[in-house]
C-alpha cells in the first residue's frame, strides 16, 4: 500500500486526541458516574459508551482525512487511531501500578481502572481494552463506507437504543398510567438497561422504519397534496401538539411537572436573551440581574413575612415586578449601549455582580433578607383557586411562553427586528440609514430584560422563596448556552436548547455534577464547528451554507451576523 | 464639530453626568465624615494600604495577560482567569509534596523558586493549549465568537478541575520563614506581604523588560501596532502570538503563586474573581498597555482594600468590606463609561474607541 505519510501522521495524531479525550472523561469522574448504567442488560454501560466515544469519533476525523477511499486504506487508518487511543489509556493504567495518582487525581480510583479494563484481570483486561478500541475503529471505518441511506437509518437506530436505555427509569415511571402499553416496556427493559431481546427488536423496528422512510420523498408527496390539504394537515399537527402540550403535566406526573417548569422558566428567558443577543447582537452577559430583580420585587411586593413591603397579590405584583425589571433595564442599559461589543459583555456581567453582591449584603438586609433570602411568596389565584402545585403552576409558565414566544415571533420580522438585524450587522451603516441608535438597543435591552424579569417573577413563586444564591453568574451562562446552543436568532432553538442544556441534565442525576462542564465544552465546540446552532434561523443557515442547506465549499468560521460593530 | 455644546448635549450624556455625580458626591461625603468619625486609627489605614499594595501587585501580574493579549488580538482572553487559577492548584501540589519530604521549610526559598518555576510553566502551558484550540481557529471570526469560546472555555477548566481535583478547597502549606511579621511603630507588615511586593515588582520589571529591550518584545510591539505590516517585515505573527500567550500565562502562574501567599485556600473557582479585578485593573490603566496595566492594578488594590472603609463606613452602611468586590466592579463600569481608553491609553482612544 502507498498510503503518503501525512495520513499516517494524522491518524496518530487523532488517535492520541482521541486516548487524551477518553483519559480526561475518565479522570473528571464522568465514565465511573455511568459506571453502573447499564443500557443493555449486562452487555454495555453508559460509562463504557463514555470510555469507547471518543475513539469512534476520532476514527472518523480520520477517515475524513484520507482522501483515499479504497476499503483496506480506511480501514487501516481507523483501527489504528482506535488502537493508539486505546495505547493511550492503556499506558496510563500501567503506569498507575506503579505511580500513585490518586493523591491528587480524586478518580484514578482502583474502579475507574476496572472500568476500563472491563472487571477483567489487569492483563487481560488492558488487551481488551485495546481490542475493544480498534474495534471501535473498525465499526467508524465499516460504517463510513456503509451507503448513505442505511448509514442514517442505522444511526438512528442506534440513538434510539441508546436513548431508550439510558432513560429506562423516567419511560418506566411514565408508563405506569398507560394501561398496557407498559407492558411492551416492561418487556423491553431488563433490571437496568434494555433486554437484549427489547434492544434487538427495538433497533430492527427503528432501523427498518427509517430505512423504509429514507426512500419515500417526503417534500415531493407534500408537493402534490392540495394547498387546502396541506393547510389542514398543519394546522391538524399544531392542535394536536397543543393537546400534547395541554396534557403534559396531567401525563408527566408531579416530578416531572416540576422539570418542565424549570425548562419552561429557562425558554422564557431564553426567548429574552435571543432578542438581545440574538436580534440585536448585543452580548449580555448579566441577564440574571433582570431575573433577581423580578424575583426580589416580586417576593418584596407578596411575602407575608416581615421583610415584605406592601403584601399585594400576585396578580398586581407581578406587573409591578415586571416595570421594576425593565426600568433597570432601560437605566442599565442608557450609559453603556455606546460601548462596543465585548466591553458591552463584560459591563454586563459586573453588574449582574453588583446586584448579588447588593443583595447578599447587611446593607439591603433589612428590606431583602441577606443571606437567608425571603420566604412566603405569594402564589398566583385564580378566583378562590391557588395555583400552588407544580402542575398548576406549570400554565401559568406556559401562558407566559405563549406571550413572549408570540412576541419575539411578531418582533422578528418588524420594523424593529430589522432595525435590531441592521444595528447587529453594522452600526455605522445603520445608523447611516436613519434608525437611531439608542432607542433601539434599548428597546432590545428593555424586551430582554422584561422577559428575564418574568422569568424570575415566575421562578419565585415557583420556589415560594428567594435566594441570593440562586442569581449567580452561572445563570446568566446556562441561559446563553442555551440559546447560542439552540441556533442563535432562532426561536424553535430557544426551545430545543432548553429542553437539551436544562431538561436533560434534570431528568439524569448522573449529569448534574457534569453539567457545567458539559456547557463549556459545547459552547467551544459549537462555536468551532457549528456556529449556527442545532435548529438555525432561516436566514443563518442559508448565510452560512448556501442554496440548498448543504455544506458549502469554504465554510465561514462562524456567523457574520455576530459582529456587532467595533 | 461646528455644532455648539448645547446641540451636542444629548440625554444620555445628561443622565451619564447625573450618575457620575452622584456617585463622587456619595464618594466625597463618605470620606468627610468617614474621616471625622475618626473610628481608624493612622497605622490602621496605612496597614490597610499595606494590604491593598500587596494585592495590587498580584492583580497587575494577572492583567498582563489580559492587556498583552488584548494589545495583540484585539479580544478579551476570558479564560485568563482559569489560566490564573491552576498557578494556586500547581503551587499547591508541588508545595504539599514539597512540604512532606520536610523540604519545604528546610529550603525554604529554593522551595519557592522551585513552586514558581513550575506554575508558571503549567500556566503558561494552559495557556498556549487555550491558544491552539479555541482561539487560533476563530482569529478571523467576528469579535463575539472568540468571546464566547472563551466563556466557554473559562467554563469547561473551572470544571474539568473540579472533576479531577475535587470540589473542595485545599489549604496550601504554611512556610514557616515567611510566618513572621516585624512591627515598625505599630504597624504590622508581615512577611508575605513584602515577598508579594517585592515578588510583583521584580515580575512586573523583568516583563517589561522584555516587552520593551528585546528583540521579540520589540516584535510584539510591531504586531500589536499593525499585524500585516509586520508580517510584510518578516515577523512571525503565529510565533509571537503564541509567545505572548505563553508570556501572560506565565506571568499569571506567578501571580497565582504569590495570591496564595496571601490568601492560602486554593479551590476550583477561586478565578474568576481575581480574573474579573485584573480584567477591570487592565482596562483601568488602558488596555493593551503594559505600564498601565501596573498602575491600574494598583489603584484598584488600594481601591478595594481601602475604599470600603473611607467610602462607605461614612455613609452608615454597615459591614462596608462585603461590597468591597462591588467596588470592583463599579469602578469597571464608571470607567468603561466615561474614560474607556483608561488612565494610559492616549494612543488606542485614536485608532480604536
Amino acid at each position: 500500500m502507498n498510503i503518503e505519510s501525512s495520513v499516517w501522521k494524522k491518524a496518530v495524531q487523532n488517535g492520541l486526541i482521541g486516548g487524551l479525550i477518553s483519559l480526561l472523561l475518565g479522570l473528571v469522574g464522568m465514565a465511573l458516574a455511568f459506571g453502573t448504567t447499564f443500557l443493555i442488560s449486562g452487555v454495555i454501560t453508559m460509562g463504557q459508551v463514555l470510555v469507547l466515544a471518543p475513539f469512534l469519533f476520532e476514527s472518523f476525523s480520520s477517515i475524513k482525512r484520507t482522501p483515499s477511499k479504497n476499503p483496506v486504506t480506511v480501514l487501516v487508518v481507523a483501527g489504528l487511531t482506535g488502537l493508539v487511543g486505546g495505547a493511550v489509556l492503556a499506558v496510563f493504567i500501567l503506569l498507575a501500578q506503579f505511580i500513585d495518582f490518586r493523591s491528587i487525581l480524586i478518580n484514578a480510583s482502583p474502579d475507574l481502572i476496572a472500568l476500563w479494563t472491563f472487571q477483567l484481570p489487569l492483563v487481560i483486561g488492558v488487551l481488551v481494552l485495546l481490542f475493544a478500541a480498534l474495534v471501535t475503529g473498525l465499526i467508524a471505518a465499516g460504517f463510513s463506507l456503509l451507503s448513505d441511506r442505511i448509514r442514517r437509518a442505522l444511526s438512528l437506530a442506534v440513538m434510539v437504543v441508546l436513548a431508550l436505555g439510558l432513560f429506562r427509569d423516567l419511560i418506566l415511571t411514565v408508563m405506569v398510567h398507560w394501561g398496557f402499553v407498559q407492558y411492551i416496556f416492561l418487556w423491553m427493559f431488563a433490571q437496568v438497561g434494555m433486554t437484549i431481546p427489547g434492544a434487538l427488536v427495538a433497533f430492527l423496528l427503528v432501523g427498518g422504519i427509517a430505512y423504509w422512510r429514507s426512500g419515500v420523498d417526503q417534500a415531493a408527496i407534500n408537493k402534490n397534496r392540495s394547498p387546502r390539504r396541506q393547510r389542514a394537515i398543519k394546522w391538524g399537527t399544531i392542535a394536536v401538539l397543543a393537546v400534547i402540550v395541554l396534557l403534559l403535566p396531567a401525563i408527566l406526573g408531579i416530578y416531572f411537572s416540576e422539570i418542565l417548569d424549570d425548562v419552561g422558566i429557562y425558554v422564557l428567558m431564553g426567548l429574552g436573551l435571543n432578542i438581545v443577543v440574538g436580534f440585536a447582537g448585543l452580548l449580555d452577559l448579566g441577564y440574571v440581574a433582570f431575573y433577581a430583580i423580578g424575583a426580589y420585587t416580586l417576593g418584596v411586593l407578596t411575602t407575608s413575612e416581615a421583610v415584605g413591603l406592601l403584601h399585594l397579590s400576585f396578580w398586581v405584583a407581578a406587573p409591578a415586578a415586571l416595570l421594576v425589571a425593565v426600568f433597570a433595564g432601560v437605566v442599565l442599559g442608557l450609559p453603556i449601549l455606546r460601548l462596543r461589543g465585548d466591553y458591552l459583555a463584560i459591563v454586563t456581567l459586573g453588574f449582574g455582580e453588583i446586584i448579588r453582591i447588593l443583595v447578599l449584603s447587611d446593607w439591603f438586609k433589612p428590606l431583602l433578607g441577606g443571606s437567608e433570602g425571603i420566604q412566603r411568596i405569594g402564589q398566583p389565584t385564580i378566583g378562590k383557586l391557588v395555583l400552588a402545585n407544580q402542575q398548576q403552576l406549570f400554565y401559568v409558565i406556559l401562558a407566559g411562553i405563549i406571550i413572549a414566544g408570540f412576541i419575539a415571533t411578531r418582533l422578528k420580522d418588524s420594523h424593529l427586528g430589522r432595525s435590531w438585524m441592521a444595528l447587529r450587522e453594522d452600526e455605522d451603516v445603520a445608523e447611516a440609514m436613519g434608525i437611531n441608535k439608542v432607542a433601539t438597543k434599548l428597546l432590545a435591552f428593555g424586551m430582554g430584560a422584561l422577559f428575564s424579569g418574568l422569568g424570575g417573577a415566575l421562578f419565585a413563586t415557583k420556589v415560594g422563596s428567594t435566594y441570593p444564591q440562586s442569581f449567580s453568574f452561572i445563570v446568566s451562562i446556562n441561559i446563553l448556552s442555551l440559546i447560542i446552543i439552540g441556533g442563535l436568532g432562532s426561536i424553535p432553538g430557544v426551545f430545543v436548547g432548553g429542553l437539551v442544556l436544562v431538561g436533560l441534565p434534570l431528568l439524569l442525576a448522573q449529569f448534574a455534577d457534569f453539567v457545567y462542564l458539559i456547557y463549556g465544552a459545547s459552547l467551544v465546540f459549537m462555536m468551532l464547528s457549528r456556529p449556527e446552532g442545532l435548529w438555525p434561523e432561516a436566514r443563518r443557515r442559508l448565510e452560512l451554507h448556501g442554496e440548498e442547506g448543504g455544506p458549502s465549499p469554504q465554510e465561514e468560521p462562524a456567523p457574520a451576523a455576530m459582529d456587532s460593530g467595533r | 464639530m461646528l455644532r455648539t455644546w448645547r446641540q451636542r448635549l444629548t440625554l444620555t450624556d445628561v443622565f451619564i453626568w447625573v450618575i457620575g455625580l452622584a456617585i463622587a458626591v456619595a464618594v466625597i461625603w463618605g470620606s468627610i465624615s468617614t474621616l471625622r468619625l475618626h473610628i481608624y486609627s493612622g497605622s490602621g489605614w496605612i496597614d490597610l494600604t499595606i494590604r491593598g499594595l500587596a494585592l495590587g501587585g498580584v492583580y497587575a501580574l494577572i492583567a498582563m495577560g489580559y492587556t498583552m493579549v488584548y494589545g495583540i488580538l484585539k479580544m478579551i482572553n476570558f479564560a485568563h482567569s482559569e489560566v490564573f487559577m491552576s498557578g494556586p492548584f500547581t503551587a499547591c501540589f508541588v508545595a504539599l509534596g514539597l512540604a512532606s519530604s520536610g523540604f519545604l521549610n528546610a529550603q525554604p526559598v529554593i522551595s519557592l523558586a522551585i513552586i514558581l518555576v513550575v506554575s508558571m510553566g503549567v500556566s503558561a502551558g494552559i495557556a498556549l493549549l487555550l491558544e491552539r484550540i479555541c482561539y487560533r481557529p476563530l482569529r478571523t471570526a467576528p469579535r463575539l465568537v472568540p468571546l464566547i469560546t472563551a466563556i466557554g472555555a473559562s467554563f469547561f477548566l473551572q470544571y474539568t478541575f473540579r472533576g479531577l481535583f475535587g470540589s473542595g478547597s485545599f489549604g496550601y502549606p504554611a512556610i514557616k520563614a515567611l510566618q513572621q511579621s516585624w512591627t515598625i511603630s505599630g504597624i504590622q507588615i508581615f512577611k508575605t506581604q513584602v515577598v508579594v511586593i517585592a515578588g510583583s515588582v521584580l515580575m512586573m520589571l523583568i516583563l517589561f523588560a522584555i516587552v520593551q529591550w528585546t528583540k521579540i518584545g520589540k516584535a510584539m510591539r510591531a504586531v500589536s501596532e499593525d499585524k500585516e505590516a509586520a508580517e510584510l517585515m518578516g515577523i512571525n505573527v503565529d510565533s509571537i502570538i503564541v509567545f505572548t500567550f505563553g508570556l501572560g500565562g506565565a506571568s499569571a502562574g506567578a501571580a497565582g503563586v504569590l495570591y496564595t501567599l496571601l490568601f492560602p485556600v486554593v479551590n476550583f473557582y477561586m478565578g474568576f474573581i481575581p480574573g474579573i479585578k485584573a480584567f477591570t485593573a487592565a482596562v483601568l490603566g488602558g488596555i493593551g498597555n503594559v505600564p498601565g496595566a501596573f498602575l491600574g492594578a494598583i489603584i484598584l488594590g488600594l481601591l478595594e482594600s481601602v475604599g470600603p472603609n473611607l467610602f462607605l463606613t461614612g455613609l452608615g452602611i454597615p459591614s462596608p468590606s462585603q461590597l468591597k468586590d462591588a467596588i470592583a466592579f463599579i469602578v469597571l463600569v464608571l470607567i468603561l463609561i466615561f474614560r474607556p481608553t483608561g488612565l494610559l491609553g492616549e494612543r488606542i482612544s485614536r485608532d480604536k474607541a
